[in-house]
């Protein structure tokens, strides 16, 4: 296997005496859906901000691509190829479904300090080839604030992939959706990341997607890692059942 | 030393009065999030009822003090009858509305309690007579000390102690401290807002009654109160935190002390050290001393910003004709329409610049003024000074104003919401009391004469063909960054700072940009306003014209981007009409701004659009 696109090395991350994040490792390789679960204050979300700038980490290393982020604010992780949606969809709802993508686009391309040209006409065609990649062609002129949720999902997955992303971070990304639409997604996703060789990490609560949809599971509690792998081994791992299933009265990924 | 103790005492007495009509603006604003321009209003018409009320009495019962406490009593309880009067029968109806729009209203109401003031008690300032126990004095080392603003220090602490009890002690406080936390959830608790919202009104404007009725006896009851004690109680609010009554407390203590010995080491720079405090209070706590963060209102109102489109090609041949309309006056009418369509040029910019910074920029300034007061300062400083001609004046205009715009502009951006708008104002009235009390070098309030054009622009014709292209060119320009890359950087910061950061915006900057191009714009309208009337003064840069460019773009509507052009021709229509026509202008421009605001909450030309695009069956947001 070829170098990872990103790899955590030992993290930690304390809140006064909380240990949120506790020694965590892990790496994703180009073209590769990584699952982050794990209950309710795992750390899933802390670790997830670790990566993409938002939080600095008290010990260890986050590389992307060798390089290490150390420090580097998430306006400028982005530009270093790093893609994000979030758990609650932003997006700019004064803009149409296309203005929000080429807005993306405009700052990709440094083009955003020019006053008089006019940025509806610009990166069009990229746009709506990317529109397209997400299935969202047919609504490029829609106000993006009338958009059913599912589709601001999409939006939103367009919007990460405008700087040519190396790695896609997911905040749960289909939290708030119906479950056909919840595999719907992440199916396209799951595409994108395969046909343009992208890393992809994600966190997210629905189990169906996460065993249908993830090459490789990392289950976290309590600030720890306590199992990684695919599917199958995560499934029949006895910490990550006990975590889960506990003495058996409760069930589910809730 | 004694000085020292004299001018604190003083400084407590004034505190007191100060900490009244605060601790009733922080107690409304924390529960309704409405910054009520009408509570200098209600401190004003407090004075005036306890003049008329207290002597009533004593021409009844002689010059007794407990007539004059009961006198006291009885108009802050007047005053905040009317206050729950304006809550029930203005705010009821605009409490989804957006803030600025409740600060418009309260505005219009302030104008209006104005003129009726004027109506009811005369132009006269009245003060009260005062029997022997109201004048006396106290020895106090050495010196002879007021015994009433003795009385006054003490009754600061008191209200406060009251307050206390009232918040800790009675399911009515319990409720006003959750909301003032948490609107939303008290809301879910079952707890009746209308009832929660009138009572909070009857407390602070009972407040601002009582501070005004008990200033009377060491003032008098005067037109100019309302105003001036506004911006200081916004101070005072905004430095203690808004919402929190310890921290008003703090802060008046703090102003008042701050003026008392100001007034004697600083006498230079009085007006302008209480905004200074503020903005250095601001810059290290940009919450205020005992703020908190204000939690991120849930329902954000309902509003979400429509979708900006070009206009269409009829609206740009609309204007084309109204500006070749106006390029031809002077072949058919008289010099007057020539001077007010100048004017109306100017104006037009001034608001265009704001609406940049309002609308796609989403940042209020309350003091847009002080850009357009330091164009005209730059034309004018530079004739004095440094013998500028008029096409120089011009250009030193926007720059002079930009250049404070970038300094100002690196404070401002780092705040939010009413802290914000609140030290742009501070910035503004720091602007203003220079003009005003630097009198070597501004002229002071005889400002600064004899600004005219150069020879071939003093005609009247071609001085207006100038403005035209200077004033309206430069709101093209303006209106075309709004639909560039840098105007939709703007929006995208405007509308979700989370995603705008994730693609690589630097919002901070953003804002910093546009905060320094309205300010350069406005600075230009400035110097072409200083050469149109030959000279500059304080004025230009004080708080009701800061309001004119506000009420401007909210007439015209902050949506679109006509707004501002349609508001600027409406707001100076309707002035220039009804100034001309009733003695009661000011009644009738707050009439107007209330009612506008009830019926035309997205403005002018926002309600034209919403109208064609339901009528094209296009999507709105």
């Amino acid at each position: 296997m070829s170098a990872p696109v990103l790899d955590v090395r030992s993290i930690e991350k304390r809140f006064g005496g909380v240990h949120a994040v506790a020694d965590v490792s892990f790496s994703v390789a180009a073209g590769e859906m990584l699952a982050l679960i794990g209950p309710n204050g795992a750390g899933k979300s802390t670790c997830f901000n670790l990566v993409n700038g938002q939080l600095r980490a008290d010990g260890g290393e986050v590389r992307l691509a060798g390089r290490s982020l150390a420090g580097i604010a998430p306006r400028a992780i982005w530009r270093l190829g790093v893609g994000r949606t979030f758990q609650i969809t932003a997006t700019f709802a004064s803009m149409t479904v296309r203005e929000n993508v080429q807005m993306a686009l405009i700052s990709h391309h440094r083009t955003l300090w020019s006053f008089l040209s006019r940025a509806a006409d610009k990166f069009r065609a990229e746009a709506d080839a990317l529109l397209a990649q997400v299935g969202m062609a047919e609504q490029a002129e829609r106000p993006c604030g009338v958009l059913a949720y599912g589709d601001l999902k999409r939006l939103e997955l367009a919007v990460a992939l405008a700087n040519d992303p190396k790695l896609l971070l997911m905040d749960e990304p289909t939290a708030g959706m119906a479950p056909k639409e919840r595999t719907a997604l992440m199916e396209l996703t799951r595409g994108i990341v395969r046909a343009r060789g992208l890393a992809c990490l994600f966190t997210e609560h629905d189990m169906d997607v996460v065993f249908g949809q993830a090459d490789r599971i990392l289950v976290m509690n309590r600030g720890r890692l306590i199992a990684e792998g695919t599917a199958e081994t995560v499934r029949n791992d006895p910490a990550v059942r006990e975590v889960y299933l506990g003495a058996g009265t409760t069930s589910g990924g809730h | 030393m004694d000085f020292v103790l004299i001018q604190f005492l003083t400084g407590l007495s004034s505190a007191s009065a100060l900490f009244l009509i605060a601790s009733g603006l922080t107690v409304i604003f924390g529960v309704t999030r409405i910054v009520n321009f009408a509570h200098g209003s209600f401190y004003m018409l407090g004075a005036y009822l306890a003049w008329t009320i207290v002597r009533a009495f004593w021409d009844w019962g002689g010059r007794e003090p407990y007539l004059f406490v009961a006198g006291v009593i009885v108009a802050a309880i007047v005053v905040s009858l009317i206050g729950v009067a304006m809550e029930m029968t203005l705010l009821r109806r605009i409490y989804r509305a957006p803030e600025l729009f409740q600060l418009l209203a309260t505005f219009g109401v302030v104008l209006i309690i104005q003129d009726a003031t004027l109506a009811i008690w005369g132009p006269e300032d009245l003060p009260l007579p005062r029997p022997p126990w109201l004048r006396g004095f106290i020895e106090i080392a050495g010196s002879r000390f007021p015994r009433y603003d003795l009385i006054l220090a003490v009754i600061g602490p008191v209200v406060l102690g009251l307050l206390w009890l009232l918040f800790h002690r009675t399911r009515f406080g319990v409720l006003v401290r959750a909301a003032t936390q948490d609107r939303e959830m008290v809301a879910a608790l079952g707890v009746d807002q209308r009832k929660l919202f009138s009572g909070v009104f009857f407390l602070g404007s009972a407040l601002a009654g009582l501070g005004g009725a008990l200033v009377l006896p060491s003032q008098s009851a005067n037109l100019q109160m309302d105003l001036s004690i506004i911006a200081e109680a916004f101070v005072v609010v905004v430095v203690g935190g808004m919402g929190s009554v310890p921290g008003a407390f703090l802060a008046s203590l703090l102003i008042a002390e701050v003026q008392a010995f100001g007034i004697v080491l600083l006498p230079k720079i009085t007006l302008v050290l209480v905004f200074l405090v503020m903005a250095a209070v601001l810059m290290v706590r940009p919450y205020g001393l005992l703020g908190k963060p204000q939690a991120h209102a849930r329902a954000q109102s309902g509003m979400v910003e429509p979708v900006l489109r070009p206009a269409p090609p009829i609206l740009a041949w609309a204007g084309i004709a109204a500006l070749a309309l106006a390029a031809s006056t002077p072949f058919w009418a008289g010099a007057y329409a020539l001077t007010v369509l100048v004017e109306l040029a100017v104006f037009v910019l001034f608001a265009a610049s704001l609406h940049l910074m309002m609308g796609p920029g989403g940042v209020v300034s309350f003091g847009h003024a002080a850009y357009f007061g330091l164009g005209a300062y730059g034309a004018a400083l530079g004739l004095r000074y440094l013998a500028l001609p008029m096409e120089a004046g011009l250009v030193m205009a926007p720059l002079f104003a930009g250049l404070f715009g970038v300094v100002f502009g690196v404070f401002v951006v780092r705040l939010s919401g009413v802290y914000l708008a609140m030290l742009t104002l501070a910035f503004a009235q720091i602007v203003w009391a220079a003009a005003f009390q630097w009198v070597d070098i501004t002229g002071g309030d005889n400002g600064i004469l004899g600004v005219w054009p150069s020879a071939w622009a003093t005609n009247k014709s071609v001085y207006l063909w100038l403005s035209l292209a200077l004033c309206i060119g430069a709101t093209m320009l303006l209106r075309r960054f709004v639909f560039s890359p840098f105007g939709y950087g703007l929006r995208a910061a405007r509308d979700s700072e989370l995603r705008a950061e994730a693609i690589g915006l630097d919002t901070a900057r953003l804002r910093l940009v546009a905060f320094t191009i309205a300010a350069a714009a406005a600075g230009l309208a400035g110097g072409v306003y200083a050469y149109a009337k030959g000279s500059v003064f304080p004025t230009y840069i004080s708080i009701p014209k800061s309001v004119d460019a506000l009420l401007m773009v909210l007439l015209g509507g902050v949506q679109t981007v006509t707004g501002p052009i349609v508001g600027a021709i409406a707001y100076h229509g309707l002035f220039v009409g009804i100034l001309q026509t009733t003695q009661y202008w000011r009644a009738a421009l707050g009439l107007s701004i209330v009612l506008l605001v009830l019926a035309f909450p997205l403005g002018i030309a926002g309600f034209a659009r919403a109208r064609w695009e339901r009528a094209k069956g296009l999507e709105a947001a």
